[in-house]
């Protein structure tokens, strides 16, 4: 290796360290931060204590907030991985006229409907249908805003399929929903897979839907919730703060390792056989 | 088991394509049918429309005796293997095979059972337990073919099954197919566009184009009479030599300069023909003479026992099938005699029908 090889080897490297070192800070953060007796806004050696931990254990909002979290992201998973394949499928095999455009559509319109901008019209649509401080009305106007990037996807999971599959089943007299169940559900599994995943992901991460369509402290997801943590002279409870981070980002980053080891992600449909 | 009988069948495509027009054709019971005819003729329609997968737009599927041309698929007692076999990826050999089973609700254990046995019998026992994925060509065939037979239907609609299997494995599943089919006897309807599968296969062959049937008839029938022009170019590892003629006074066919026998009958003179001879029944002489047709060699393709052999000359294009050992090569001319028993004369216009039905009298004997 020449010296001018090695250099550039060196330079290389170093520029990777530094772009890592950027973005693992907050996670170092993270780590330390819950188990520090005094935690700030910087990475720092903790003096170690769990003491973080028990006062949040005793935080009775905390742990309800998770719980419905959990909820939130649960309904909206279930209801867009059902209606998301269903569509998929129709679409797939359905020849409707703009069928490709429509989707086109829908995808471009979906970033606006869960987006700051229909922030009025979807407050005042929750309330004249009386969804207001409702789960039901959050997992609603959630699933709404996921559907068409999850359609979108799926779709291209059902084209890959071959109709001759579904042919062949309906010749020795499958009804439409035996087909679905016994070929197109898991021909497409790691599409749902995907989807599931992605959409309990987002629905975590949202602050702004429920912070405004849920009015009860006792219905409020661990996003909301945590916005809530200041302590009695109005500073933000860094202790408290970090611990439930660390809390609140475990179960999104175990869901995605236990299913990207059972189905895999992928994000392009054609059959593994 | 039962007879099909499809009546004024006609299919329209939306967008116009119209796929059968009118087919008319009866399917014995226990009949090993074939549908031959050139790629896009609407042999996929035909057994798709039998299935239940295609409405038919006019006309009357009969399957047993009963008109089933508004059931749907599921409800036909009909089993489809299709061209790409259709396996499910994610089910194993056993699973696939008990499909059929387990719509019609039968317990897993009896359908495991009776699955076992059926791929058993088409030499499936080791494979049971893989995907499709990880099976040969040959081997995936036979799962689509056991799983049509695990149901018991009453008609096994097969669309090219030995077309995705090399040339060596097509000879054996051929073979195979034929000892099962005759062993099940169920009336089966076989799509293909080879017409040496057709002919090797088929009890009967129904030889179609552009939807419509262009003739039906046995093998050897097919063969050695095709009914029309198409049909006598379409079967036959080499096509006929059809040649335009006259017929003349002295009940021969004149094609350019030679005046071949024929079966004239009582077709006037100076009627336009076309004189149909194949490649196999002209014979090689050493010498010219008013009813050999003589050209110059210019393609010689050798068939390993045979060669084939194209020539030019008054008569226009002819091939001719010659014995390996023939020195032939290209340049040199040649004479070739037609075996008259096996001349047929077509009409040249129209559909260029078939003209004579009358066998040629033995004295024309060729070389006189
Ligand atoms: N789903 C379809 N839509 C429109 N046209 C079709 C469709 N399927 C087949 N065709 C047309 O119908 C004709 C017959 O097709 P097919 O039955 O598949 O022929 P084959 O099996 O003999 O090759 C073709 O011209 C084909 O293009
Ligand atoms: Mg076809």
């Amino acid at each position: 290796m020449s010296p001018r090889e090695l250099l550039g080897r060196v330079g290389r490297y170093t520029l990777l360290s530094l772009v890592l070192a950027f973005f693992a800070l907050p996670l170092l953060w993270l780590a330390t931060a819950p188990f520090d007796r005094t935690p700030e806004i910087a990475a720092s050696w903790p003096e170690f204590t769990l003491d973080n931990v028990r006062e949040l254990l005793d935080n009775e909002n905390a742990l309800r907030s998770l719980r419905n979290s959990v909820l939130l992201a649960g309904g909206t998973c279930a209801l867009v991985v059902t209606l998301s394949a269903l569509a998929a499928y129709a679409l797939s095999r359905v020849r409707l006229p703009g069928r490709d455009g429509l989707l086109y559509a829908l995808l471009l319109l979906s970033s606006i409907v869960t987006g700051t901008a229909a922030m009025v019209p979807l407050f005042n649509l929750a309330y004249e249908l009386d969804l207001i401080d409702s789960r039901l009305g959050v997992i609603l106007v959630l699933t709404g805003g996921l559907l068409p990037s999850a359609i979108f996807i799926l779709k291209d999971f059902t084209d890959a399929t071959p109709v001759s599959y579904e042919e062949s089943a309906r010749v020795f007299g499958a009804s439409p929903l035996q087909i679905v169940r016994h070929l197109v559900v898991p021909l497409i599994r790691p599409g749902l897979a995907t989807i599931g995943v992605w959409s309990v992901a987002q629905v975590w991460g949202n602050f702004l839907i429920p912070f405004l369509l849920l009015r009860s402290p006792e219905k409020s997801p661990a996003a909301v919730v945590m916005y809530t943590f200041y302590t009695e002279g109005g500073q933000p409870d860094l202790a408290l703060i970090s611990t439930f981070s660390l809390l609140y980002s475990l179960p999104v980053v175990l869901m995605f390792l236990f299913v990207s080891s059972r189905y895999g992600f992928r994000f392009h449909g054609g059959i593994k056989r | 088991m039962a007879a099909i009988a499809l009546t004024g069948l006609t299919k329209d495509y939306p967008g116009g394509v119209r796929a059968l027009d009118g087919l008319e054709l009866d399917v014995a019971d226990g009949e090993f049918f074939a549908l031959l005819g050139p790629s896009g003729c609407g042999k996929t329609t035909i057994l798709r429309t039998i299935a239940g997968l295609e409405e038919a737009t006019a006309g009357t599927v009969v399957i047993g005796g009963d008109d089933v041309t508004r059931l749907p698929p599921g409800r036909r007692d009909v089993a489809m293997v299709f061209q790409d076999y259709a396996l499910f990826p994610h089910m194993t050999v056993t699973d696939n095979v008990a499909y059929p089973l387990r719509i019609r609700k039968v317990p897993t254990a009896e359908r495991r059972g009776r699955a076992a046995e059926t791929a058993g019998q088409l030499g499936l026992t080791k494979q049971l337990d893989r995907r499709p994925g990880q099976l040969s060509g040959g081997q995936q065939q036979r799962v689509a073919l056991a799983r049509a037979m695990a149901c018991h239907p009453r008609v096994f609609l097969f669309d090219e099954p030995l077309s995705n299997l090399d040339a060596r494995m097509r000879l054996e599943a051929r073979t195979f197919l034929k000892r099962l089919q005759r062993e099940l006897a169920v009336t089966t309807v076989f799509v293909t566009h080879d017409q040496a599968e057709a002919l090797a296969l088929a009890d009967r062959i129904a030889v179609l184009s552009d939807g419509r049937v262009r003739q039906v008839g046995t093998p050897t029938e097919v063969f050695r009479r095709p009914a029309n022009t198409f049909v006598a170019s379409f079967i036959g590892s080499t096509p006929m030599n059809l040649l335009p003629g006259t017929v003349t006074a002295g009940a021969r066919v004149l094609v350019g300069d030679a005046a071949l026998p024929a079966p004239v009958g009582e077709i006037a003179p100076g009627t336009p023909v076309v004189y149909g001879i194949r490649p196999e029944y002209l014979r090689l002489t050493p010498t010219a003479g008013e009813d050999t047709v003589t050209g110059e060699i210019t393609v010689v393709e050798n068939l390993g026992s045979t060669q084939l052999l194209t020539l030019e000359g008054p008569a226009g294009t002819v091939q001719v099938v010659v014995p390996e050992d023939s020195e032939a090569a290209p340049g040199a001319p040649l004479h070739v005699v037609p075996r008259a028993d096996r001349a047929l004369l077509y009409r040249p216009d129209g559909d260029g029908e078939l003209l004579t039905n009358c066998p040629t009298p033995g004295g024309a004997a060729p070389g006189a």
